[in-house]
């Protein structure tokens, strides 16, 4: 076994030609040589604060958001060197250096540097700066700031691992790195027990997931020889059983659940609103829950082969978008409600991304309006809670408007984008999933029916909820309670450095999805990856859908707006329907996952453990105990008197002498 | 003369011998014993040394007798060393090796 990791060390400097592979150019030189910065500088600063400990408390937070503008500042600049490129020669590998050599398994390190990579960089260190920079200002009085911002850092260092890297197993890595910096910020309070459990069932629920991504490598090794994107997705897919390819995409999509919160492994996404609010806005909004998008984009070679699988992907984003969308409704916690959403939203782009070519795009494209409105909202809600003592119960906001102003518009930008209203980000993202869901695919119609009409009533329920906590905690009357220390409430606006941020990403939620979505250039830009299609027609005519979606929308909005903008809001949560009672409790996903599967399994550990005491622990014990006893019932002969030992021996004498005769007559 | 005699002479003289170990508490009494058995064992292997006319028992017979020999010094030292130590002969008072 031989491996090297001399990449990491020497990568800026040595840039070797790789192997000449399918779509993708090797490159060296250039602004490519410090393409291996992405990953390090946020790297170096997470591991400089997280060792320099105490020492740079005073100035580690704004070393984080160097690293992190520092990342920006490399992934915009490599950005524009390959826009300088033709479209054709768009996909590059930048070559890093050997990284396992054992017998039949070589694997080289590097990375790829594509449309679909460099708008991930771009989304994770654009808003991830932004965050970085609302959290100096949001932590201010947290004695760990430092500590916050060393594990920023390594979130934002292992999600551009995961997303620059050439090979599932490099991938794997920043999987698990994102899964790490996940769990040590969802814990990040560890000290209050529940928010400790809430940051182990994510890591557990994620465990469950990444056994998907090592089954698909153990796979794709052994149906293509190698792990690396040339050699997987550049295989002639033809030549490969069809079961293969969607046992490959079923499991892929098992770790695509895993990581994005989608059903069955949505559970753990609610609870992870125990970390910081930025987190939730960065890890558990913008950016780390949209990596099983990420991958399935990326796998499309093998899901476009294995249509079983690429239909499970779509049904499992129908159910989550409803699931997302109708926990949502019930949730009177404000980081609940916007995780609900969230889960929902990532619904439409597991949805779009199983529909093929024809939403490979769409999907990616919501994935980077989604990170800029629910970033945006998620800080608004950070900001909103800044104001209100840390409250995040809507049923205690209300009338917030007119003191929170800057907080209330950046809001309204993104809640208008969620809703897809015209002209604002969300309509161009999600409208276009709604009409390729109206797509029949293999000239299924029936299929077409029912996903565009999920993905249709989705969007009138997202109307819904979200125009109800928009109207719960700026609308309305005031229904504030008192302050933790009995004091009453003075809701104030946010400092100006994490009112800046929420302006940007409003300005992002107005304005992106226009300047994206206009002349198809988003769409455009990411066809050398995604690959550019014919479009069907949809079962209903394409302005139809958008009409009948505005509409929807705007009936979902307007029953939001009666309820709970100009009735009365009541302080405490009424009985409500089973439905409500039940979403309130997560659908009993809880309770179902307890049921099915950790009662079985502690039943099943207990019964373990047992087994191994009774049986295991007893054979062992039991073979040293009877010799023990054995003994001693054989020390009773010893009695210390030599006479008895003599009569002994003449007995044993006379046997002999006895048995010998006998055998021998 | 009948050999079978001393065969059976020597029989009684070793049953009396192990009599004498197994019953009598006096060591010197256990030691005499001993000899007794050695001494019959001495005379049936002459007998049958006689009885197939071959020197195999008679030579044998020796080697006993110096190994009686050696072992009567041993075995008399240590009674002897017994007695100064704890002022008696019996076997029975001899029984610390025990569990």
């Amino acid at each position: 076994m031989h491996t090297l990791m001399t990449w990491a060390a020497s990568a800026p400097t040595m840039l070797p030609i790789s192997e000449i592979s399918s779509g993708a150019q090797p490159v060296r030189g250039g602004i490519y040589a410090v393409a291996p910065l992405l990953v390090g500088l946020p790297l170096a600063s997470a591991a400089i604060l997280l060792l320099a400990g105490r020492r740079s408390d005073r100035w580690g937070h704004w070393l984080g958001v160097l690293a992190s503008t520092g990342a920006f500042v490399v992934g915009l600049l490599t950005f524009l060197a390959i826009l300088g490129r033709d479209a054709s020669e768009r996909v590059l590998d930048v070559h890093l250096g050997t990284w396992i050599d054992a017998g039949a398994f070589h694997l080289d390190a590097g990375m790829r540097l594509d449309p679909l990579s460099l708008t991930f960089v771009l989304l994770v260190t654009f808003v991830g700066t932004l965050i970085h920079v609302y959290s100096v200002a949001y932590m201010d009085h947290d004695r760990d700031r430092r500590r916050f911002f060393a594990y920023l850092n390594l979130f934002v260092a292992a999600m551009l691992v995961l997303v620059l890297a050439d090979s599932y197993l490099l991938l794997f890595v920043g999987w698990e790195g994102v899964g790490l910096a996940s769990y040590l910020l969802i814990g990040f309070w560890n000290h209050r027990t529940p928010y400790a459990v809430a940051a182990k069932k994510a890591f557990v629920a994620n465990r469950i997931g990444d056994i998907g991504l090592v089954v698909a490598l153990g796979l794709m090794f052994s149906t293509f020889g190698g792990v690396d994107f040339s050699t997987v997705l550049g295989a002639d897919m033809s030549g490969v059983s069809t079961a293969t390819l969607t046992g490959i995409g079923l499991m892929l999509l098992l770790a695509a659940c895993g990581k994005s919160a989608q059903f069955p492994l949505q559970s753990w996404l609610g609870d992870a609103m125990a970390g910081p609010t930025p987190v939730s806005a960065l890890i558990h909004a913008a950016t780390m829950v949209t990596a099983g998008v990420y991958l399935i984009v990326r796998s499309s070679a093998i899901f476009d082969a294995a249509p079983t699988a690429q239909l499970v992907v779509v049904v499992v984003g129908a159910i989550t978008l409803l699931f997302g969308a109708i926990v949502g409704c019930a949730k009177d916690d404000i980081k609940k409600a916007l995780a609900a959403s969230t889960m929902s939203q990532i619904g439409y782009m597991v949805l779009a991304a199983g529909l093929g070519p024809v939403g490979y795009a769409f999907a990616i494209f919501h994935l980077v309006t989604h990170g800029f409105f629910k970033a945006g909202m998620f800080l608004g809600a950070g900001s909103v809670m800044h104001g209100m003592d840390d409250q995040v119960d809507m049923r205690r906001f209300g009338g917030l408007a007119r003191y929170m102003k800057i907080t209330y518009l950046t809001f309204m930008a993104g809640w208008l984008a969620i809703l897809g209203i015209p002209p604002f980000s969300g309509y161009w993202s999600k409208d276009k999933i709604i009409e390729a869901a109206f797509i029949p695919t293999d000239g299924h119609t029936w299929r077409a029916w029912v996903f565009g009409m999920v993905a249709l009533l989705g969007a009138g329920i997202t109307a819904f909820y979200m125009s109800r906590l928009f109207f719960m905690t700026f609308e309305g009357e005031k229904r504030w309670s008192t302050k933790a220390d009995g004091s009453a409430q003075h809701p104030h606006e946010s400092p100006a450095l994490m009112t800046w941020p929420m302006i940007i990403l409003a300005v992002g939620s107005v304005a992106l999805g226009a300047f994206l979505g206009l002349g198809n250039r988003f769409v455009d830009w990411l066809a050398p990856v995604t690959g550019s299609h014919e479009e069907g027609d949809p079962v209903l005519a394409a302005p139809v859908l958008v009409g009948l979606t505005l509409l929807v929308v705007v009936v979902g909005a307007v029953i939001a707006w009666r309820r709970y903008a100009i009735s009365t809001v009541p302080v405490t949560p009424p009985v409500g329907t089973a439905l409500t009672r039940a979403a309130r409790v997560d659908l009993y996903q809880d309770v179902v996952n307890d049921a099915l599967l950790v009662e079985p399994g502690q039943h099943l550990t207990r019964t373990l453990v047992y087994a191994d005491k009774a049986v295991v622990d007893g054979a062992a014990v039991g073979v040293g105990q009877s010799s023990v006893g054995l003994g001693r019932l054989l020390r009773k002969t010893q009695t210390g008197f030599v006479r008895s030992y003599a009569a002994t021996m003449l007995l044993g004498l006379v046997v002999l002498v006895v048995a010998v005769l006998v055998t021998q007559s | 003369m009948n050999l079978t005699n001393y065969l059976v002479l020597s029989g009684i003289l070793f049953s009396i011998g192990s009599a004498t170990v197994l019953l009598r508490r006096n060591a010197i009494i256990v030691f005499m014993g001993i000899e007794l058995m050695l001494n019959a064992t001495n005379l049936m292997l002459v007998t049958f040394s006689r009885m197939h006319g071959a020197l195999d028992g008679q030579v044998l017979a020796f080697f006993v007798m110096v190994v009686a020999a050696a072992e009567v010094v041993v075995g008399l030292a240590i009674i002897v060393s017994i007695y100064r130590t704890r002022r008696s002969a019996s076997v029975d008072d001899v029984n610390l090796l025990k569990s």
